[in-house]
């Protein structure tokens, strides 16, 4: 892999409410070298959202990060610094300069009550040494980039004036301004008509493509995690249960639920009549976390006595950088902690592991 | 947005004018008038008016005229040549002169509240706000329900019988006894300002209280939006995002409130003025209203009728040139 942009190890994030505590991101491991684009794909209500927060420490309390590391590359020059322990001064400078981030809806994530020229203009004042004047240049040229027809214009015009589009294109705009080397973007289409998606998505593509950006495109289409991205992330109740390169995560699913959220795609022109399988059961409520496997109510390859028992750990393979978890592939030695606790786990496992060879 | 203009200044001409009809109306509904009041008041001390003397006066002061003859002599007096007519009950002098003799005290006692609530309630909600369920916001909840719930005129009695017992003040009045007919001079100015900060500080600790937990649910309303966090996700300072996006967005209501304040200027805080005896206008038109004084309590509710809707429109200039969404709405419609 190139140059490392963001690593994130055994992240957690947790929002204690008076009802208990909800463990929303749950030990997310990612990395993106310079360059990639990650999709991280799950049902609403996984987490995507509030790791890519997390990782510009954007969650709002009662949200609070209680551990993990998140090493991005050092606004103070060389080396890695992680953004957790890090203070106030360093987050603020790798916002918006190291990384950037676009939201779901760009209608309010804008402020109404400024011009797109001062909102965006503000970024670029705060991280480079520049003059008004030359930040106004710089975002008329870069309003003009990602395809706002007349920027000298568009550059006066307030939040309210544009449409859903062209606004996402303005902040797509503003994360670019000052040359960010990753850019988030949360559910950047969810909000937008289908043939604007395709536009926004087909921007952001060949954005990444001219500038050499990384981006960790955040989304629930797998459609869209397909066409652009590189690699692939899983998250299921706030952790990643399968990741690996696009191609070979599509085309050979390891985990039950990165299977179910494929069997319940529709596939163009594939003549098939069969009905689609949707994923079964619902995600579970926030406080009612499942022991064990999180997934393991929902599961169709369930073991009974190992899936509500062990939480799975990461298994590489088969391909390189591929990693999966679930207790299918764990080895015997997977069970090895709770070996005493279940008698039917190793015939279980074994079995299942047969099958799945053959698939 | 001059179009706009142009509308709203037709309307408030023709609201005006039924604000004047109405007015004029209402004060010459009750039985009776200035004249039958100054009847009872003389059979109270054992005289008697005779039927000349009562029909006299009558015509003196024009009341055994029609009642559309009446309005059209004090409105015509009032727009053809400023003259709001006589005040019975002062001995007939001017309604404008009695008015604008009041009006400058009242004036300053709104103006200085005023400054000194939104001096104190901003920083106060604006914290709280961004500290929700914290020990301050809880102390500013706090000391905001009380300020609210305690009336002012008992906080008034509270507070002048303690200047009083405790400190040997003399609140009450706007001058000490030594000073009530002495020339203008730097002891009797101190001695103003002496007895002026108890009752701006009375009525302040109402409105500020009011304040903190109006401008407190206005920022918590924008601080959790999109935009907040999108600006905060490009590096800005926290102090200069919360000044820039949430408390400009929030202070749209603020603005479109702000025009109330100029009947606020003239109306006088009446009863604290009663309470405190301060010569401002509140009292007079109390005054006016009891002895059926109907050219001065008329003129006064004109006025204010008239600054309630002039202030209305500045509130919606004021409003217009703060939030561009009013400000395009303007000029798209």
């Amino acid at each position: 892999m190139s140059e490392t942009v963001l690593r994130v190890k055994d992240l957690r994030t947790q929002f204690a409410l008076d009802d208990g505590v909800v463990k929303a991101v749950d030990g997310v491991d990612l990395e993106i070298g310079r360059g990639e684009v990650l999709a991280v794909v799950g049902e609403s209500g996984c987490g995507k959202s509030v790791m890519a927060r997390s990782i510009l420490r954007l969650v709002d309390k009662p949200g609070r990060i209680t551990g993990g590391e998140i090493w991005v590359r050092d606004p103070a020059g060389g080396g890695l610094v992680d953004l957790v322990p890090a203070d106030v001064r360093t987050v603020r400078q790798v916002r918006g300069k190291r990384i950037a981030m676009v939201f779901q809806e760009p209608m309010t994530s804008m402020s109404p009550m400024h011009t797109l020229g001062n909102q965006i203009g503000e970024a670029i004042l705060l991280h480079e040494r520049v003059t008004k004047a030359e930040a106004r240049e710089r975002t008329i040229e870069l309003l003009g980039r990602v395809g706002i027809p007349a920027p000298e214009r568009r550059v006066d015009a307030y939040p309210f004036q544009m449409s859903g589009g062209m606004l996402q294109r303005a902040m797509i705009a503003m994360a670019l301004s000052c040359n960010p080397e990753l850019l988030i973007a949360d559910e950047p289409t969810t909000a937008l008509d289908t043939t604007t998606q395709a536009q926004i998505l087909e921007l952001l593509d060949s954005l990444r493509r001219d500038l050499g950006m990384a981006v960790m495109l955040i989304t629930h289409d797998l459609g869209v995690a397909a066409r652009l991205a590189d690699r692939i992330a899983v998250m299921y109740l706030g952790s990643v249960v399968e990741h690996g390169d696009t191609a070979s995560v599509f085309r050979a699913p390891r985990h039950p639920y990165t299977k179910a959220l494929l069997g319940s795609v529709p596939k163009l022109g594939s003549g098939s009549r069969a009905r689609l399988t949707p994923v079964r059961g619902m995600v579970p409520h926030a406080y009612q976390r499942p022991t064990g496997c999180p997934f393991h109510p929902r599961c169709e390859e369930f073991m009974a006595g190992r899936c509500e028992v062990t939480v799975p750990r990461p298994t590489a393979g088969p391909e390189p950088g591929r990693e999966v978890r679930c207790l299918l592939y764990e080895d015997g030695g997977g069970s090895h902690k709770n070996a005493g606790l279940s008698k039917a786990g190793d015939s279980a496992g074994d079995g299942t592991g047969d099958s799945e060879g053959d698939a | 947005m001059l179009s706009f203009l142009g509308r709203r200044l037709g309307w408030m001409v023709i609201t005006l004018w039924a604000v004047s009809l109405a007015t004029f109306f209402i004060i010459s509904l009750p039985p009776g008038d200035y004249v039958s009041t100054l009847q009872a008041n003389a059979e109270e001390r054992g005289e008697v008016m005779g039927p000349a003397e009562v029909a006299a006066l009558r015509e003196r002061y024009g009341l055994d005229q029609s009642f559309f003859a009446q309005y059209w002599k004090w409105i015509s007096n009032i727009l053809l040549h400023g003259d709001f007519g006589q005040a019975f009950a002062w001995n007939n002098q001017p309604v404008g002169d009695l008015i604008w003799d009041r009006v400058a005290l009242s004036c300053f006692l709104s103006v200085a509240t005023m400054l000194i609530i939104w001096a104190i309630a901003w920083p106060i909600g604006i914290y709280s706000a961004v500290r929700q369920y914290s020990p301050g916001d809880y102390a500013a909840t706090l000391f905001g329900f009380i300020g609210m719930a305690v009336p002012e005129f008992m906080l008034a009695l509270v507070l002048m019988w303690v200047g009083m017992r405790y400190f040997h003040l003399s609140p009450g009045g706007l001058f000490s006894p030594e000073y009530q007919d002495a020339a203008w001079n730097l002891g009797k100015l101190l001695d103003v300002a002496n007895h002026l900060w108890l009752p701006i500080l009375i009525i302040a600790v109402s409105g500020t209280a009011g304040g903190i937990r109006i401008i407190r649910a206005n920022l918590l309303d924008e601080l959790y939006k999109p935009y907040v966090v999108a600006a905060r996700a490009k590096g800005l300072p926290e102090w200069k995002l919360l000044l820039k996006y949430p408390v400009r967005t929030s202070m749209s209501p603020f603005f479109s409130t702000v025009g109330w304040l100029l009947p606020g200027l003239i109306s006088g805080e009446t009863i604290i003025s009663i309470v405190m005896n301060l010569p401002t206008t509140g009292p007079l038109m109390l005054g006016g209203v009891l002895s059926q004084d109907m050219y001065l309590v008329g003129s006064f509710i004109l006025i204010l009728s008239t600054l309630t809707v002039v202030g209305t429109l500045v509130s919606d200039l004021a409003l217009a040139w703060w939030d561009p969404r009013i400000r395009h709405s303007y000029e798209g419609g």
